[in-house]
């Protein structure tokens, strides 16, 4: 890995064996392999069904890696998250690997605030800082201050996604995962997006995306990658 | 992040009941400030591990391996009782899932919070019941219930006051048994906030023993499924909940109704 390479996937593979229906294997995905540098945003292609979501979430740590490596550079240490263990796993998401996923896990009586201030706070900013960051990017992604203090899980579908971008830019992340940011947005929020995502690149964050509004990825991807299905095995 | 030692290890632990095996060969490391959950259905053998971890059990082979605050590593078994007790009253917690199990019913709430402190060596009465009366207003106990008995508050009341009793003494390793077990669903959630933030406030290393995913989803940095003993599957919470790999944890997650 060079200086500027945030993310290597070698020989990335994924299979689910769903024990329940006769132990049925499905491969999801085979020998995929890329590199991702600083400041660029990759935008992952392909119909529905064929990957894309369960690539991301396997660079999260979320579903485990069946073959190959998933390195990454977290400061001067290069990290393999397919072979690492979960405190350490835990920890590069706390500084190193950012995660906006279309849906919001909402925590019963937490205030968006606090939410939105949480990843901050456990990237080690004082409670003061966090704080101060939600409100300024809950202000730019225009959900109204009289909603701050309210539990996300009665607001909007576009809201809630709102509340999960807040969340997921609070934390400069060098290495940002954003599955479908945009899904359920208006477009003057879309517009927002977009500058949050220049803003990202420009200070030197690899982004990689799925985007399905093409005005969005044409705006913010500099490469694409496609993600093809494979032939479901049989057992 | 700085490669510290286990707080808590477990070794091999097999119980046994007679011919029953209830816990065959558990082995996992627990690091400070981590949460751990066990999930399993009833009888996996689950309170049996905590309640050996504790020390209330004793394992037929394998040992627990325990930090101490001084630095030194002590076999939990090996201890003398009165070490162990020490050890309980001053370093760790135990959440029960009844609270008539972790309080004295007839003491008031305060008693109960005051209690703990005295057996762990305070003896100023105005900074006990002090003490006591900042630990009440944290688990949202009302000021005015300080000298009234659990024995006439709610069921989650009493949990929140179990919790304040346990986590007065600054314990470093906090071990519950199904702690919203018996809550309705509407107490469960402030409970679990409550568990949730005192445990990132204070740092605390905690087991939570639970049949409910949604509790170990909210609490827990990792998880131990367990089935007739044994830990078949182990790992991120959150990756064994999406994309769990032993037979029994595929259904085990399946069999949650979603909301």
């Amino acid at each position: 890995m060079t200086d500027v390479t945030v993310l290597a996937v070698e020989g990335l593979s994924k299979t689910f064996t769903l024990h329940l229906q006769g132990a049925r294997r499905l491969s999801v995905l085979d020998g995929v392999s890329f590199e991702l540098h600083r400041g660029e945003c990759l935008a992952l292609v392909g119909p529905s069904g064929a990957g894309k979501s369960t690539l991301m979430r396997a660079l999260y740590g979320n579903y485990l890696a069946g073959a190959g490596r998933i390195l990454v550079r977290d400061g001067d240490e290069v990290v393999d998250l397919a072979a690492a263990t979960p405190q350490r796993v835990l920890d590069l998401r706390r500084r190193t690997i950012g995660y906006v996923s279309q849906f919001l896990r909402v925590i019963p009586r937490v205030p968006t605030l606090a939410i939105v201030a949480e990843p901050a706070r456990r990237a080690g900013l004082s409670d003061g800082e966090a704080i101060a960051r939600a409100r300024s990017l809950l202000a730019r992604l225009n959900l109204p201050e009289r909603l701050w203090d309210l539990p996300p899980a009665t607001f909007s579908g576009g809201e809630q996604q709102r509340v999960n971008l807040a969340r997921g830019f609070a934390v400069p992340y060098p290495l940002l995962l954003l599955d479908e940011p945009t899904a359920s947005l208006d477009p003057p929020n879309r517009r927002v997006v977009i500058g949050l995502i220049e803003e990202a690149k420009a200070r030197g964050a690899a982004i990689i995306g799925i985007f399905h509004d093409a005005e969005v990825r044409e705006a913010v991807a500099t490469r694409t990658l496609s993600v093809l299905p494979l032939a479901a095995e049989a057992a | 992040m700085t490669p510290e030692a286990p707080l808590l290890e477990a070794e091999g632990v097999t119980v046994r009941f007679g011919r029953i095996e209830a816990v065959s060969g558990v082995s996992f490391s627990l690091w400070p400030g981590e949460v751990l959950a066990i999930v399993g259905e009833s009888g996996s053998g689950k309170t049996t591990l905590l309640r050996t971890l504790h020390g209330d059990l004793a394992p037929c082979s394998g040992r627990v391996l325990y930090r101490r605050r001084s630095g030194e590593t002590v076999d939990v078994h090996a201890l003398p009782e009165p070490a162990r007790r020490l050890l309980a009253r001053t370093e760790w917690g135990f959440v029960h899932q009844n609270p008539r199990d972790g309080l004295r019913m007839a003491v008031s709430a305060g008693g109960n919070v005051g209690e703990r402190l005295m057996a762990a060596g305070a003896r100023h009465w105005g900074r006990i019941r002090a003490e006591a009366a900042a630990w009440l207003a944290r688990v949202e106990i009302d000021a005015g219930r300080i000298d009234d008995p659990p024995r006439i508050f709610s069921g989650g009341m009493q949990q929140r006051l179990q919790i304040a009793r346990v986590l007065v003494t600054n314990p470093r390793l906090v071990l519950m048994d199904e702690p919203t077990g018996g809550l309705d669903v509407s107490v469960q959630a402030r409970l679990l906030d409550l568990i949730r933030s005192l445990v990132r406030e204070l740092g605390l290393a905690a087991v939570i023993v639970t049949h409910d995913l949604a509790v170990a989803r909210l609490l827990a940095d990792r998880m131990l499924v367990m089935q007739r003993g044994r830990v078949v599957e182990a790992g991120l919470t959150d990756q064994v909940l999406d994309d769990p790999q032993h037979p029994y944890a595929q259904l085990l997650v399946s069999s949650v109704l979603q909301a």
